[in-house]
């Protein structure tokens, strides 16, 4: 049993995985508003008033409404704390410790619980009080020098990646620890922050940069992909879309392609050094033809390339439909919403729950019930 | 816990490149002993596969960063001789990854069935580019063409722009971590049921995954999310989202509403438009604060922004952030001692009991480890 007071997307996202593999998620809401997250998104598109993306990383939970800050509710929390497995939380260095819900006081309510808790900078050093936001992390961690052409803006990455690399982080941590204490019957304190996470999603071109005297990363000027490989890495325009091109040889996409002007670069080790000079040949004779003319040629001759799919595209096609991706979920007040499903197959089985987001404080009954949480507190009293 | 989580679990790394090996790498930091079994002439084909040509010995810099704190068995698969000792291993190892395409463990005669004969407490982990099922399923699983097939590359970047592919390899390095769940998922259920399990992930489910916000509002409202034609930063955000280019660098503005923004920079252009059309009017929103963000310093700008409690962010490139206490307070860096001189890279970012996780042991060679496996675990 995992109790969440994490909010917003990083905690959620590994909860949300728990939650998949078999666990009964418990969000503690604080009352009248709860998760941020119900509100916070501003995109145009919401469901019942709170955004979509609310509904896609909080299905399959339990909402818990309470006030941590009141002294009664605070030991209803305690008092389930004491039947945890595991507890997470993304507050502020500080901020636990005020409630009196910190690693130390939790262990000793209940010695064997997974600790986890997913902070912006860690607990230490100049930025430990910053906001942990995804954006932000982007900015401070030189991963938007990676993507986009040369003259463009530091251009960051169109998806929560902090958020969701570290939510992976923390989940891989909770599920090692609970490995451990399954052995050792000990509990653990998990940490990650946010900035380490995404240090680590660089770990192969930061390595390369600590290794190679210090040179920054040089996007390539034209059909950017990735500043450390070579040509044609990228995606190139098409007479009627676009195309995207992998590691490849390029005498043999002269030779396939029928581009005399890529010809004259032989030497493979020009490939990289004079990377944009031969992406730009390419650009302007891949403008020549559509797009699935150049995929016919290439994909036959076994070259990594592939069409460049929006998602109106890419959900027609049945290499998509074929993974049945696709799950509907049911909230209790009757609406259904679609989303996409654990991507992890157990034993040949995809892992299909149809619980939708729960209503703020849905669950408080039945959780109170299930732990014997009024009882334990009259008790106390 | 005075040892690391799993300290005493034996995992076969069959897999090469990317995506399996950082899995494995992950495990190994977190304490399993990671035992490569690689063919005897060349091993994992990532040993070859370098980037800027940068080499630790035989292998590559990159090679080196992914294998780090692990085994190497060789073993030809296809040797009769070479098969029953690997057999041999499987029936006491805990966890087993590869990442062929399908079909071809069969073919090895390692497939799951066979395996769990050998051994019924195996986790047997694979990844497949496509997902074994579907006219996709022989295709190369590849990075940029995952993205590409994915709809990852119209969230980034301008809407006027080309689609833009991130520049990292976000698929491999996505679907390993998600391997690595699945598969502590599988030990701790191995602990209540004493039974193995086999844990599957394709690149392909893996990064639908990773999209899940932006393809469940599309599911809801059938509209392709459009990137924001100024300062794209996040295809469903309002502005001001995005990265501004200041008097002398680059500040990053997160979710934050339009008025306090406009108070916070002295803005009052931007005070015409309401909460509601910071969405709508996004773009028109954006182009002013580009002008005005242009005439003033980044650190001027960061101490309006953070003074008013708005999220912004100076934006740094490696060398700024290197050189950063708030970087240098972590320790995300180790040296390993792999080659003559050794080479730094980079921790495992999860942290226990208030511990790092640090290993300085480099990569190994082909069949370094071959006679010593055999020793503890075969003979």
């Amino acid at each position: 049993m995992v109790v969440d007071f994490s909010q917003f997307l990083s905690g959620p996202s590994a909860s949300l995985r728990l939650a998949d593999m078999g666990a009964q998620v418990i969000k503690i809401e604080r009352p009248g508003s709860g998760d941020i997250c119900r509100q916070l998104y501003v995109s145009d598109v919401k469901i019942e008033g709170e955004s979509t993306i609310f509904h896609a990383i909080n299905r399959n939970k339990q909402s818990y409404e309470v006030d941590i800050k009141d002294p009664e509710d605070l030991e209803k929390v305690k008092q389930l704390l004491t039947k945890a497995d595991v507890m997470m939380h993304n507050f502020r260095p500080g901020v636990m410790e005020r409630i009196g819900l910190d690693y130390e006081s939790v262990k000793r309510i209940n010695p064997t619980i997974i600790y986890a808790e997913v902070t912006g900078y860690g607990n230490e050093g100049p930025w430990r009080d910053l906001p942990g936001q995804d954006l932000l992390l982007q900015a401070a961690s030189g991963l938007t020098w990676l993507s986009n052409n040369y003259d463009e803006n530091p251009t960051p990455m169109g998806v929560a990646v902090v958020d969701i690399m570290g939510g992976t982080h923390i989940a891989q941590g909770i599920l090692a620890a609970l490995f451990q204490r399954g052995i050792s019957g000990v509990g653990a304190l998990v940490q990650v922050s946010m900035f380490e996470s995404i240090l680590d999603f660089q770990f192969e071109v930061l390595t390369c940069y600590y290794n190679d005297g210090n040179q920054l990363p040089v996007r390539s000027s034209i059909n950017s992909g990735h500043a450390y490989v070579a040509a044609p890495y990228g995606i190139y325009k098409t007479r009627d879309g676009y195309i995207a091109l992998a590691m490849g040889n390029i005498l043999l996409l002269a030779q396939l392609l029928l581009c005399e002007a890529l010809k004259q670069f032989s030497d493979n080790n020009d490939w990289f050094t004079r990377r944009d000079t031969i992406k730009k040949v390419l650009a302007e004779h891949l403008l020549g033809n559509k797009t699935q003319y150049w995929l016919d040629i290439l994909e036959k001759a076994d070259v990594w390339c592939a069409p460049v799919l929006d998602y109106e595209n890419l959900v027609k096609q049945d290499g998509y439909r074929a993974l049945n991706m696709e799950i509907v979920v049911k909230t209790s007040n009757g609406l259904s919403v679609t989303t996409t499903r654990c991507p992890i197959r157990v034993d040949g089985k995809i892992l299909v729950s149809e619980k939708g987001a729960p209503v703020l404080g849905e669950h408080n009954q039945e959780i109170e019930h299930q732990f014997g949480l009024l009882n334990e507190l009259q008790n106390s009293n | 816990m005075n040892q690391l989580p799993l300290k005493g679990l034996i995992v076969l790394e069959f897999s090469q490149y990317l995506s399996g090996p950082s899995a494995g790498l992950r495990l190994a930091d977190l304490g399993a002993r990671v035992i490569k079994i690689e063919r005897p002439n060349g091993g994992d084909a990532g040993r070859k596969l370098s980037i800027k040509n940068l080499w630790v010995d035989d292998s590559s810099l990159l090679f080196h960063t992914i294998n780090r704190n692990k085994e190497s068995f060789s073993a030809n698969l296809k040797d009769r001789e070479d098969l029953e000792a690997v057999k041999k291993l499987i029936a006491k190892a805990d966890v087993m990854i590869h990442n062929f395409r399908p079909g071809v463990m069969q073919k090895n005669g390692l497939d799951f069935e066979t395996v769990m004969q050998l051994n019924p407490r195996m986790i047997y982990a694979e990844i497949s580019g496509y997902g074994k099922e579907g006219p996709w399923k022989l295709k190369p699983g590849q990075d940029l063409l995952l993205q590409s097939i994915t709809g990852l590359a119209y969230t980034t970047g301008n809407g006027q722009n080309a689609p833009v592919p991130f520049g990292v390899a976000i698929v491999d390095i996505l679907c390993g971590a998600q391997l690595v769940q699945g598969i502590l998922g599988a030990l701790i259920r191995r602990q209540k049921t004493g039974k193995g399990a086999l844990i599957e992930i394709s690149l392909l489910e893996s990064l639908l995954d990773f999209q899940f916000e932006l393809l469940t509002t599309y599911y809801a409202n059938r509209r392709q999310p459009e990137r924001s034609n100024v300062n794209n930063g996040h295809p469903l955000l309002s502005a001001p989202y995005g990265i501004y280019e200041t008097a002398d660098g680059y500040v990053a503005l997160a979710m934050m509403d339009i008025h306090a923004l406009a108070k916070a920079i002295d803005c009052k252009a931007l005070e015409k438009f309401s909460k509601d059309q910071a969405f709508s009017e996004r773009d028109e929103i954006k182009t002013i604060i580009v002008s005005h963000l242009l005439t003033m310093p980044t650190a001027y700008w960061l101490k309006q922004l953070q003074t008013a409690a708005l999220w912004a962010m100076e934006v740094f490139d490696w060398e700024k952030m290197i050189n950063h206490d708030a970087y240098k307070c972590l320790q995300m860096e180790q040296k390993i001692n792999g080659g003559d001189t050794g080479f730094i890279t980079t921790r495992c970012p999860i942290r226990i009991n208030n511990q790092r996780i640090f290993s300085s042991r480099p990569a190994p060679k082909v069949g370094e480890h071959t006679e010593q496996v055999r020793a503890d675990l075969i003979n």
